[in-house]
């Protein structure tokens, strides 16, 4: 609290209304409309909604379809996490070397976020194109060994690997700027006290790096089951066999082509649960328990 | 550094390489496929040198996709992003910070929340209200019987309707709904000194004219940060233009347009997948957030880092 303010007046009403009406309307009320629809279902021919309990919820936890699109997204989910941030951190702590050309590997590193996801899954598409792409190359010696549209574990590790491209930039930008803002007297002590380059990257950076590891393993879990429709829907278009139906991708085409509202409803507030609950691991434990400072 | 390592450092120079290679390569296939004609693109030992189609492939893909008037679409959303959010960021934050009044942990928890649940987590019901976005309101009216008495006494139906599909501001609207950035300006406005707010209200300064005349000078770096971030979300929507704009040829913007151009079995019938003309528009579509994080990298590396996304 601070010591010197301003009285309450309708300037701070007025200055607080805004934002208050805009996240009333598109994000409470859709977040109670979604809780809404889970528990209730539409009558075919009009006449509003009629309660059903946890029926929806029911529906879709015995549907293996459902279950097939959870356990891939986990798959994608982790995979592309534990790439993108191995990858990420190798590259920031060897940048935080300050070598010559430094800031050149800075930006070639940084600038891949600044790509749209469906852009990513459209190039990454074309590289693994089967007839096009270099994977082209596989068919010329063992011909319709890969093709995406056939074998699923293809497609899971084009969106994989599409989705672990994407995502490096972010963990760069975090790890190196954790890297830099170690004391510089830390890293002298060290040297002072015999430990080379590498025995300091290993017992002192990356001890160091340890709440920004868990920060982003969070970030990173929960935007890749935010943030993968794009990817899918240029890369792969969930399947096949609906192979990489994330679950985004499920609601979206559960919901808009399916026009099952309910159904769609019911897997957006498992999904917002699986949300909220990484969300909160993170505010909870994982800022609390890793400090140095 | 502090001591001579000249292994290491060749070594270091070497991974930083292998590293580049790998995020450079497929973008540089990208690129090279954009470069060559129909016939070189579908042939089966892959080019790895760009040809000398680049300028006729540009031209063709941007006819197809009409991105001329796609990319002023975008470039308003874009725009209203990201004026919309710093200007109700900064607002709100002033007034969660410089005034005292009950209900401010709240209203600041109330904001804070949303920052657990983008969009897409919540996309078919925030579609339901953009169809109609003051159902809200309507709900509550019936509901609490308001509009049954506006009814009975002046024997108006009470029936709001605002359809912000196929709109700008359906598509700006739902963007601006979370506290990316209120935040920012909040951790900002906090280390502002007392001092500083004693003096502007000894000079006789009122609320709204310390916010303009003190604090937005100096939160310039914040606003550089901000519209930077902002600028690179709103460019790279892809789900929520999706949906909400049917009307494509008026209201399009540019990422959308590649869903069209995945060239398989639906899109050529059958016929040679146009992958010169896909990569093109690629290339088309992401320069320019490419282009504002290379020229602006060091705002938008510290907007990254305090805003959360």
């Amino acid at each position: 609290m601070r010591r010197a303010y301003f009285k309450f007046s309708w300037i701070a009403a007025a200055l607080l209304a805004p934002q208050l009406l805009i996240i009333f309307v598109f994000f409470y009320w859709p977040s109670a409309q979604a809780l809404y629809w889970a528990f209730t279902l539409e009558q075919p021919w009009g006449g509003g909604n009629t309660w059903v309990g946890f029926e929806n919820f029911r529906k879709v936890l015995s549907d293996p379809y459902y279950w097939s699109s959870v356990r891939v997204s986990v798959v994608y989910a982790l995979a592309t996490t534990v790439l993108a941030m191995s990858m990420a951190l190798t590259l920031a702590i060897f940048v935080d070397r300050q070598l010559a050309g430094y800031k050149a590997y800075r930006v070639a590193i940084i600038w891949p976020y600044a790509v749209a996801a469906p852009a990513v899954g459209l190039a990454f598409q074309f590289v693994f194109n089967p007839g096009a792409g270099i994977f082209s190359y596989i068919n010329t010696i063992a011909p319709g060994w890969w093709d995406l549209s056939k074998y699923p574990w293809q497609a899971v590790t084009a969106i994989v690997v599409a989705g672990a491209w994407k995502q490096v930039a972010y963990s760069f930008v975090f790890f190196l700027a954790a890297l830099q803002s170690i004391p510089r007297s830390l890293t002298e002590a060290a040297a002072m006290d015999g430990a080379r380059p590498l025995r300091r990257m290993i017992d002192l950076q990356l001890p160091l790096l340890t709440p920004t590891f868990f920060f982003l393993l969070v970030i990173n879990i929960t935007d890749s089951f935010t943030d993968s429709f794009g990817i899918v829907d240029t890369l792969t278009g969930g399947g096949p066999f609906r192979a990489t139906d994330l679950m985004v991708y499920k609601i979206y085409a559960d919901g808009f082509r399916g026009f099952d509202y309910s159904g769609a409803a019911a897997q957006s507030i498992i999904l917002m649960l699986l949300v909220m609950a990484l969300t909160f691991v993170q505010f909870r434990y994982v800022e609390r328990r890793v400090h140095y400072t | 550094m502090i001591e001579r390592t000249p292994i290491l450092n060749i070594a270091t120079h070497a991974i930083l390489v292998f590293g580049l290679i790998l995020i450079l390569v497929p973008i540089w296939l990208a690129f090279v496929g954009a470069t060559l004609t129909l016939q070189e693109v579908n042939s089966a030992p892959v080019e790895f040198w760009p040809g000398d189609q680049l300028v006729v492939n540009l031209r063709e893909a941007w006819a197809q996709s009409d991105f001329g008037p796609k990319f002023v679409n975008t470039l308003i959303v874009a725009t209203g992003v990201v004026v919309g959010k710093i200007t109700l960021a900064c607002i709100t934050a002033f007034a969660l910070v410089f005034f005292n009044f009950r209900g401010r942990m709240l209203i600041f928890w109330m904001i804070f929340i949303t920052l657990m649940l983008p969009l897409e987590v919540r996309i078919v019901p925030t579609y339901a209200v953009a169809a109609n976005a003051l159902t809200p309101f309507q709900t509550i009216m019936d509901v609490t019987g308001i509009s049954w008495l506006i009814t009975a006494l002046s024997g108006i139906e009470v029936a709001l309707e605002w359809n912000l599909l196929n709109s700008y501001t359906g598509l700006i609207l739902p963007l601006v709904a979370t506290a990316t950035g209120t935040f920012l300006y909040r951790q900002f406005f906090l280390t502002i000194p007392d001092e500083l707010v004693e003096a502007a209200r000894m000079d006789g300064a009122g609320p709204l004219r310390f916010l303009w005349d003190v604090l937005i000078p100096l939160s310039k770096t914040n606003i550089a940060a901000l519209a930077t971030i902002m600028f690179v979300y709103a460019w790279n929507q892809y789900l929520w233009p999706l949906l909400v704009i049917t009307d494509r040829a008026n209201y399009g913007m540019v990422v959308v347009q590649l869903s069209d151009l995945v060239p398989d079995q639906l899109t050529t019938g059958g016929g040679t997948p146009t992958w010169h003309l896909a990569m093109a528009a690629t290339l088309v579509v992401m320069l320019p957030p490419i282009l504002i994080v290379i020229l602006m990298q060091r705002w938008f590396v510290r907007g990254l880092i305090n805003t959360d996304k």
